[in-house]
């Protein structure tokens, strides 16, 4: 009886643990989208969404309409939050309704590719950002998120493949 | 007497709101053009009053690094009056049918210079009071990709495929099932795709009745678990 609670308790916590290691990704990933820090320099911070400066008419912004690249990047951040989210759900609906002994694939399928996601998108920014801003700033730390978020997202997706499902 | 009401009230009703609209003048909000090519800049109009003879559409012009607007095109009496001595002389043409309330008119041959700001003023006597509306031309050497088209369709084409992958998957489960029902109905166990041949096998030699329902469904279950687990 003791044995069966305590193994019950450390199931529990065990999937605690899973579900904020997928949730601290997510997290992760939706500052990292949104948030105006993927390369800053003194007079100037840029994302994927708009190029601010302070100039000597004061601080503004402008879009990030050129470029095909830039968008590319946009898509595929916005894509990795929601395969994350559709990876979150669906570790819910198996946890319900696989069999004993089954396998959150599905879900382990969705969050690698979130993950493959978020890394191609940091990749492509890296590679493309010297003709997007001048190459004397530096990257900042929502760039520096997106690549946290690629491994943790990895891992997650990883022990939902190998994760079995027990009483 | 009631019809002589509902005409009185339609005309009155007719008559005032005519007195408070005004004219609405309609044009873009922006242009997109390439280095060398023509545009229409497009002008109506919108008014309770019928059209009438002495309707007069101008455009005026405001360069970007300009204070001032200049008039380029006036139209009145019936005639068109374009341009003939300042930055478009030669190059604008008056396209439009002041008939159906249109105002257009044809720049040709765009350059960089003549970035700016368009303003279309209609009057439409005894309906005058209105607001002019402007149009702001870009001349592009390349005409940009505008923002988010790309975004979105990466965004849709993706999840178009997913969706598409999810639909065949349940279609082939459907077919899967529909041709257990069909095997067990003619008590022909061996003949179609191997995959399902070899599963077949385990269950519908039997009759139609409950518990050949209870077997396909088992091994419908069996063949399911031992796909995950394979997996």
């Amino acid at each position: 009886m003791n044995s069966f609670s305590a193994s019950s308790d450390k199931m529990l916590l065990l999937l605690l643990g899973i579900v904020i290691l997928h949730a601290a990704a997510l997290v992760l990933l939706f500052v990292s989208t949104i948030v105006s820090a993927w390369t800053t320099g003194p007079t100037s911070s840029s994302d994927l969404w708009n190029n601010c400066s302070t100039t000597d008419v004061g601080y503004h912004c402008e879009a990030a309409n050129t470029g095909e690249w830039i968008q590319a990047v946009q898509a595929l951040m916005i894509l990795s939050i929601i395969f994350s989210f559709i990876s979150l759900f669906l570790f819910f609906c198996q946890l319900f309704t696989l069999q004993k002994g089954g396998r959150f694939f599905v879900t382990g399928v969705f969050q690698i590719l979130a993950s493959l996601f978020v890394m191609s998108g940091a990749v492509i920014y890296t590679v493309m950002s010297p003709n997007w801003v001048p190459p004397s700033e530096a990257f900042g730390w929502a760039y520096i998120l997106a690549w946290v978020a690629f491994p943790l997202a990895l891992i997650s997706g990883l022990i939902y493949v190998i994760l079995r499902k027990r009483e | 007497m009631l019809t002589i009401l509902a005409l009185a009230s339609v005309i009155l009703l007719g008559i005032v709101p005519q007195q408070s609209e005004g004219i609405v003048i309609y044009t873009g909000w922006e242009r997109h053009a390439l280095v060398g090519s023509d545009i229409r800049l497009s002008c109506s109009f919108f008014s309770w009053r019928w059209t009438s003879d002495d309707v007069t559409f101008s455009w005026s012009y405001r360069s970007d690094g300009a204070r001032d607007a200049i008039s380029i095109f006036h139209y009145t009496g019936g005639a068109p009056y374009v341009d003939n001595k300042g930055p478009f002389r030669d190059r604008l043409e008056f396209v439009g049918n002041p008939g159906r309330r249109d105002g257009s008119i044809l720049l040709k041959n765009l350059d960089y210079g003549d970035n700016g700001t368009f303003t279309c003023d209609a009057k439409n006597p005894p309906d005058i009071v209105g607001r002019a509306s402007s149009v702001r031309l870009l001349v592009f050497e390349k005409v940009p990709i505008q923002a988010g088209v790309i975004t979105g369709s990466i965004i849709g084409a993706v999840l178009g495929l997913l969706l598409l992958i999810v639909v065949i998957y349940y279609f082939m489960r459907f077919l899967v099932a529909r041709r257990v029902f069909n095997l067990s109905v003619s008590k022909h166990g061996k003949k179609g795709k191997g995959k399902e041949g070899s599963q077949q096998r385990q269950g519908p030699t039997l009759s139609i009745g409950d518990p050949s329902k209870l077997k396909a469904a088992a091994s419908e279950k069996k063949k399911q678990e031992s796909r995950k687990d394979k997996k």
